[in-house]
């Protein structure tokens, strides 16, 4: 059982960071309804509950690690160009969808949303958390926070969504591959 | 928009009357997503700014708009929280321009509506 180098990086950047971050909303969510349901008490309101900031903060560091590690680790990766005359372009993502009209539109649909829309969500979620963090015993009656939060909340969700949507299948059509070999475990045979 | 202001009264660190911190990082939020649509877009519809926006080579021009995109974020954010911090704002029509300046992030980061718009 091996993997190669670019292969254990894609899949830190889409399982470890991008689906954790989305696994973590519903957390989120939760926590997001609690606090507009329950008023925290005056004596409690001084600092924010450790996991609570712990979470959110947590939260917010994947959405960025999802996004700098998609975009400055396997991106360059993905549109690397092959040099002149190779006509094997698996180790060339881009330019192997590019070649044929039936996959064509993963890359110029699918990799150009999902690279730009990505960036909503750390952008969106640091603004949740702060607000989250900051006016967690007001949120209960300042429904318009609430619903700034929520709709930015939502927003991270679905564009997380789209990119790692986009990125599994992309990953499916035209995998990002290459580099050194780890070997994890060696089989009987 | 109100700009009644109040100072912070009791024993928290945020007067519960206060709501111009909020209403800037959500404002901002929105402006970060709004700027990040309309560099994507820019950079999709001509060639010589997407070359300006290549900052680093190997991610090509998303290196430019990312990074613009979070510096307008972040610059209107600190702005924003300076005026508005000891202020109540009127938040929904912070929300209601946050949220459209969201809906422009995701709609000029769709291809099809990047060549919709460019007439292709």
């Amino acid at each position: 059982m091996e993997i190669s180098t670019r292969d254990l990086v894609t899949v830190l950047h889409g399982m470890g960071f991008g689906a954790l971050f989305m696994l973590a909303f519903s957390g989120a969510l939760a926590e997001l309804f609690r606090l507009s349901a329950m008023p925290v008490p005056a004596q409690s309101r001084s600092r924010p509950p450790t996991l609570l900031t712990v979470y959110l903060i947590g939260m917010v560091v994947l959405a960025w690690l999802a996004v700098l590690s998609g975009a400055y680790i396997v991106y360059p990766w993905y549109r690397a160009v092959p040099p002149a005359g190779i006509t094997d372009l698996s180790d060339y993502p881009r330019r192997l969808l590019l070649s044929s009209g039936r996959t064509s539109e993963w890359h110029t649909i699918g990799m150009e949303w999902k690279e730009n829309v990505a960036w909503l969500a750390p952008i969106a979620m640091t603004m949740v958390a702060y607000v989250m963090l900051r006016y967690r015993h007001t949120l209960a009656w300042s429904s318009k926070i609430r619903a700034g939060a929520l709709g930015f909340a939502v927003a991270a969700f679905v564009a997380t969504g789209i990119a790692g949507v986009f990125g599994a299948f992309l990953n499916k059509y035209a995998p990002v591959r290459g580099g050194s070999v780890i070997i994890l475990m060696k089989g009987e045979q | 928009m109100s700009t009644a202001q109040y100072r912070s009264s009791d024993d928290t660190n945020v007067d519960t009357r206060l709501n111009g911190a909020a209403a800037a990082a959500i404002l901002a939020a929105g402006i970060g997503c709004g700027a990040l649509g309309v560099l994507a877009f820019s950079a999709d519809a001509s060639g010589a700014f997407g070359r300006l926006l290549n900052i680093y080579n190997p991610t090509g021009t998303l290196s430019g708009v990312s990074t613009g995109a979070i510096i307008v974020w972040l610059v209107a954010w600190l702005a924003l929280h300076r005026l508005w911090r000891m202020r109540t704002i009127a938040l929904g029509k912070i929300n209601a321009a946050a949220f459209a300046l969201l809906a422009v992030g995701f709609l000029l980061t769709f291809p099809p509506v990047m060549d919709l718009l460019q007439g292709r």
